[in-house]
């Protein structure tokens, strides 16, 4: 409380005190003089003496609001669901009965429905990763290291234009192209070629176009960090295209590669609207916890099924992080 | 590599402190049994009208002029009793019972598959007739069925009935198909541009098909199948799966595979075939041979509805033969009194107040353990097993 001293009990302690503010109108030698007096002790100054004092409490203030967001809304909310996957569902009532029971994780770590989608939708999540960084690498590196500035304007705001669309308008009018009467019919007809029509390639194309911009954009920022200078000295010591992309461009983009295919592996394995929009009668692990959730009214065995993606995704992260890739990001 | 023993033990103290999150979450949640046991009884009498009152319906149920200027039973009911009407179409049965556990919806449309787990769950609350002046008029052998009321106790006025029919694309057909076949044995011939509704209660088709093609099988009532039938109809359905372009459950969606042709043949409702045919598209409807499954729609209370009495108001307004006539005539199904035939021209094709045809359509029943065809010496397989075995024939 030495803080909240009265002024007598300050001037006192002035002398073996470190000099305080109003320290500097006291003459060398003479009289102490009253200087600029000092604040009042309201209760807001005692709380900002109390805080400025108190760094750890400071800290907590800040990170007050962030935190309960990330802790309850996020974490306890994710935690609550998954809670939900031991208990069962009556199933004529539809009531959720909350007695604990392994029955519906064993039931998806058995099922061989379960294994043959899970297997499907890592399929679908790597083909669509594949093709996108396939697609992403060349754009990005002309986007960063070829195009002119005004050039480069113009393609990120080209990348990034169809994000200004809703994700249903994007996946129905890949349903409509895709159709039997659909344009790529049209296009591909004098060729003697057809559309892949609705099904699991169809679901590869839709998606890959939906998360296309998420791989670009960290790829394009990864490259724009690799100086001109590095190219121009690998040219200068003899080194060819292919070798310098190899040895100076690839080891330096790596980390922003690895953060675009998180973006597009991750949102395809829990992806179920476009399956459902352009995939026929193709089912994903999203679609199975859609319908436990919607249809069969069977939100425990949906929460076991959400365990799947959940357990990838941690797996793939473990992987990536064996890398050393997270490191630099 | 200095600092990955920090992150490691900082990675660990974010762990513990999730962990001891969900911890305190499974604490909280613990186990409690969850019981329900509430059965309201009916009003007794109407009071004020509360000023709105939120429905729960199939599409093409509840019209306001939004979907066609022209299209619109709710505001003659709205200028009537000041009740603001909100409503919210639902695509399959299974959601149905979903959105009514939600508390938000004062009344619902439910077919047969539905009611029974809506009376169960404790959702709906029984129906006092005598405060429906129009009950009076509806069709006797539509009421007191096994779908709308429970022990002579009614719980809700019925709306409407029809089959779920066969639609097929008249260019790929040059003769109307006259059987479920070309869903099943011959769906391979159109293999990739078949259609079927995605939901459970689709497994009675089969069932129904089963039942005049192998009738060794001894399937008495669609919805109640005993292990053996019950496996037949899951196998058909597994090989009609091969032929299969896509599933649909959104009406919409349909009718765009249709009039792309990305569908030629497959189960639909007429209210589509009158979306396509005002289109222009090259489809038709048959009801084949064998028969069809069907629904028979009850307008329910919700058990903790809001606006009770506007609740009871809509269900005598839609029960009135001329806001009844247009409803069921704008879906395409049969209403439900010979009055409401009075304002309407197409009752004949519908078969409407014909006891003997609608004797013929297996409507949607919700399938239980007990048969529900009486049988007592087997179990039958009940909904939980038919949602199973659905998203085990999808694969």
């Amino acid at each position: 409380m030495t803080m909240n001293a009265t002024a007598p009990a300050s001037a006192r302690s002035a002398a073996s005190d470190p000099p305080e503010p109003d320290g500097a109108a006291t003459a060398p030698g003479g009289p102490p003089r009253r200087g600029i007096p000092r604040p009042k002790a309201t209760p807001a100054r005692r709380a900002s003496v109390f805080l400025s004092s108190h760094p750890r409490v400071r800290l907590g203030f800040l990170l007050a609001a962030p935190l309960f967001w990330l802790g309850l809304v996020y974490v306890v909310a994710l935690a609550a669901l998954l809670v939900t996957a031991f208990w069962s569902v009556n199933s004529f009532t539809g009531e959720i009965t909350t007695e604990w029971t392994l029955d519906n994780v064993i039931t998806v770590l058995t099922g061989s429905l379960y294994q043959t989608v899970t297997f499907r939708t890592i399929g679908v999540a790597l083909l669509v990763t594949i093709i996108d960084v396939a697609l992403a690498l060349p754009i990005a590196f002309y986007m960063a290291k070829v195009a002119s500035p005004r050039a480069r304007r113009l393609l990120v705001i080209a990348v990034l234009m169809p994000l200004w669309a809703s994700y249903l308008v994007k996946a129905y009018a890949w349903r409509s192209v895709l159709s039997q009467d659909g344009i790529l019919e049209w296009v591909l007809a004098p060729f003697g070629l057809h559309t892949p029509g609705y099904g699991l390639p169809a679901t590869v194309i839709t998606l890959s176009y939906l998360w296309l911009p998420y791989v670009i954009l960290p790829i394009f920022a990864g490259l724009e960090r690799v100086p001109d200078s590095l190219l121009e000295a690998s040219a200068d010591l003899g080194g060819k295209t292919w070798p310098t992309i190899r040895h100076v461009v690839f080891p330096m983009a790596l980390p922003a590669i690895i953060a675009g295919t998180i973006f597009s592996f991750s949102l395809s394995l829990g992806d179920y609207i476009t399956v459902n929009i352009v995939g026929g009668a193709s089912q994903m692990l999203g679609n199975l916890v859609y319908t436990n959730v919607g249809a069969a009214n069977n939100l425990p065995l949906a929460a076991a099924i959400a365990l799947i993606p959940i357990a990838i995704i941690f797996g793939y992260l473990a992987l990536v992080r064996r890398t050393g890739a997270l490191d630099n990001l | 590599m200095m600092r990955t023993p920090r992150t490691a033990r900082r990675g660990a103290t974010v762990g513990l402190a999730i962990g001891s999150i969900a911890l305190l979450t499974l604490t909280a949640c613990g186990t409690t049994s969850g019981d329900s046991a509430s059965t309201d009884d009916a009003l007794t009498e109407l009071g004020d009208a509360e000023g709105q009152v939120s429905i729960l319906a199939w599409p093409g149920y509840v019209e306001d002029g939004s979907n066609s200027p022209d299209v619109d039973w709710v505001t003659p009911f709205e200028e009537e009793t000041g009740c603001e009407v909100t409503s919210k179409t639902y695509g399959t049965s299974d959601e149905a019972v979903n959105l009514m556990k939600t508390g938000e919806y004062d009344v619902v449309a439910a077919s047969g598959d539905a009611t029974l787990r809506l009376i169960a769950g404790g959702d709906v609350a029984p129906v006092n007739t005598d405060l429906i002046p129009n009950y009076e008029g509806i069709f006797d052998f539509l009421k007191e069925k096994e779908w709308n009321s429970v022990d002579g106790q009614s719980y809700g006025v019925p709306h409407g009935y029809g089959a779920n029919l066969l639609m097929y694309n008249t260019e790929t057909f040059a003769e109307a198909p006259t059987s479920w076949d070309v869903v099943f044995d011959k769906a391979s011939e159109n293999a990739g541009k078949v259609t079927a509704y995605d939901s459970p209660i689709y497994i009675a088709d089969a069932a129904v098909y089963l039942m005049h093609h192998q009738p060794e099988l001894g399937i008495e009532n669609p919805y109640a199948l005993d292990e053996e039938q019950f496996q037949a109809a899951v196998d058909l359905l597994k090989v009609q799966r091969e032929s299969i372009g896509e599933y649909w459950s959104d009406y919409l969606k349909e009718i765009q595979a249709f009039e792309t042709g990305d569908s030629v043949v497959g189960t639909t409702w007429q209210v589509i075939q009158n979306v396509l045919a005002g289109s222009g598209a090259t489809t038709d409807v048959v009801l084949p041979e064998e028969g069809a499954t069907g629904w028979s729609d009850t307008w329910m209370i919700a058990s903790d509805a809001a606006n009770v009495n506007c609740a009871y108001m809509w269900l005598d307004y839609i029960a009135s033969p001329e806001a009844n006539a247009t409803a069921t005539a704008y879906f395409g199904e049969a209403p439900s009194s010979q009055e409401a035939c009075e304002y309407r021209d197409d009752c004949e094709a519908y078969h409407a107040g014909d006891e003997e045809y609608a004797s013929q359509i297996w409507y949607w029943t919700t399938p239980i353990a007990e048969c529900v065809d009486g049988r007592t010496d087997v179990e039958c397989v009940d909904y939980a097993q038919w949602t199973a075995a659905w998203q085990e024939i999808k694969g």
